[in-house]
């Protein structure tokens, strides 16, 4: 049924975790009071009445470290085999992900230069 | 290095005496050490729950829980029923089904990662082939469950928080990603098994702490960060934004942020000691100690023994720096967002590729020391 060895265990642990927290949630429904007045369900702002809501056009600051973090993250990614099998390969590794790792760095120092790691 | 304790397959064997198939005794087996994992992280957490109370009481000279059972040591569990029985409440505003689910994909991810924590030489749910790998990707759902009970709150407060929080876990998960492929490298394997062997050759000599001494800074640093310990608590910092993404959160909602946060630092002070620390070794090697004694080291008194101990080390070095964690909570003041967000990408990353490359040019010059 499963390809790869111990992946079974993995489905089932997936199972067993995800039902804590459906467990959780169904026994507090079941044991929790409930009551339902207006000032409670209000939003939370400080205790003044809020002033307008959270869904708004707002401008996010992260989405540069956001598009820098996939270059990196995919970079890390085409690594991991790398780094496994590295006893096996020698000096010619070594040289080609040293290439890799130089036009990322360059993408960084890039990205450095232009102010996109810079929160502002 | 002996084969250890093989609880499955002794357990396997006793059922296929009693006639079974052995994919019947493995189906059999599968639950038990799940359950056992679960019921130890959910023990891991109270115990880490009422270790913070206490320890930060005596950061500030106070006492603490004190009422509930002999010093407290029940007050954990008293939380934890307070707030199973307290109401649910989802604001009007808010968007009902991603606010529930936020917390579900926060805290999910965290137990599953559970699944690679080795407390022995077979003493973990499983061996997966990607293993390490599996709590990195493990990790990267966690912002999205972050994101989204900000976002679905309609809160200010939670939203900012909620992106606070996603930034920060993306910004300090490749130098992690990165520490961990320097480790990778010198136990050629991904298996959190073959991690911890690699490492115990020589008892406390051997461990990567001594090999990976900059790696070990950056991933110890980077795991606060992916905890939201308190350098870099900026997404529920409580002077500027109430609690971040939990302002909205109430009773059990609240209550899986709590155990999600938790599980996560006792998973964490795990990896660092599998990674880092030896794993299950002992300083000196049992294998040593049992050719000094003359002991056999696959008779089944000394496995169960090397087993307990295996299981004990591991605890006890999670622990020293859940304690770590802890004292540095009450002793370093709360970073800003443009110097964390400096010390991940400026520091942190460019340190952390040198780390890494200057690790596979030591491999290839001492094959020996870096793993072969």
């Amino acid at each position: 049924m499963f390809a790869l060895q111990g992946y079974d265990a993995f489905l089932g642990f997936l199972l067993i975790s995800a039902a804590v927290p459906v467990l959780a949630l169904v026994t507090n429904k079941i044991l929790a009071p409930q009551s339902r007045s207006g000032e409670r369900v209000l939003t939370y702002e400080s205790g003044m009445e809020p002033i307008g809501g959270a869904w708004i056009q707002f401008n996010i600051r992260y989405y540069m470290f956001a598009l820098v973090f996939v270059i990196f993250d995919v970079e890390t990614v085409f690594l991991y085999p790398w780094a496994v099998a590295f006893h096996r390969l020698g000096l010619l590794a070594f040289i080609e992900a040293l290439i890799f790792i130089a036009i990322l760095v360059v993408a960084l120092a890039y990205a450095w230069r232009k102010g996109a790691l810079e929160w502002s | 290095m002996s084969a250890g304790l093989d609880l499955e397959f002794s357990f396997s064997q006793v059922l296929q005496g009693l006639g079974l198939t052995p994919q019947l005794a493995h189906l059999l087996w599968l639950p038990l050490p799940m359950l056992l994992v679960l019921v130890a992280a959910v023990i891991g957490v109270l115990v880490t729950v009422w270790l913070e109370r206490k320890i930060s009481a005596a950061a500030q000279q106070r006492i603490g829980p004190e009422y509930a059972g002999a010093l407290g040591i029940l007050q954990p569990m008293a939380d934890g029923l307070k707030l199973l029985v307290k109401e649910d409440v989802i604001p009007a505003k808010a968007d009902g089904m991603l606010f529930t689910l936020g917390p579900v994909l926060v805290l999910v991810p965290v137990i599953l990662s559970w699944l690679i924590v080795p407390f022995g030489q077979n003493l973990l749910i499983s061996n997966v082939g990607v293993g390490v790998f599996l709590w990195i990707a493990l990790s990267s759902i966690q912002p999205i469950g972050l994101l989204m009970s900000g976002y679905a709150s309609n809160n200010k407060y939670s939203l900012l928080g909620g992106l606070r929080a996603a930034a920060q876990s993306i910004s300090y998960e490749i130098p992690l990603a990165l520490s961990v492929l320097a480790v990778v490298m010198m136990s050629n394997s991904l298996s959190t098994i073959d991690i911890v062997d690699q490492q115990n050759g020589a008892g406390l000599l051997s461990w990567n702490v001594w090999r990976q001494p900059v790696g070990f800074v950056i991933f110890w640093i980077c795991v606060l960060a992916e905890c939201e310990r308190l350098p870099f608590d900026l997404p529920e910092a409580e002077e500027e934004l109430v609690a971040g993404y939990q302002t909205e959160y109430a009773g059990m909602k609240f209550a899986l942020f709590y155990l999600g946060s938790y599980i996560n630092l006792v998973l964490s002070a795990l990896l660092v000691s599998v990674l880092y620390l030896g794993g299950w070794g002992f300083p000196i090697p049992v294998e040593w100690m049992a050719s000094w004694l003359g002991q056999e080291v696959d008779t089944p008194v000394i496995q169960v023994f090397t087993a307990s101990i295996g299981i004990s080390m591991t605890i006890l070095k999670a622990y020293l720096l859940v304690f770590l964690a802890i004292l540095l909570r009450w002793t370093t003041p709360r970073v800003r967002i443009d110097q964390l967000l400096d010390l991940g990408w400026k520091f942190l990353l460019p340190i952390s590729l040198v780390n890494l490359l200057a690790t596979a040019a030591l491999k290839l010059v001492f094959p020996v020391a870096f793993g072969g």
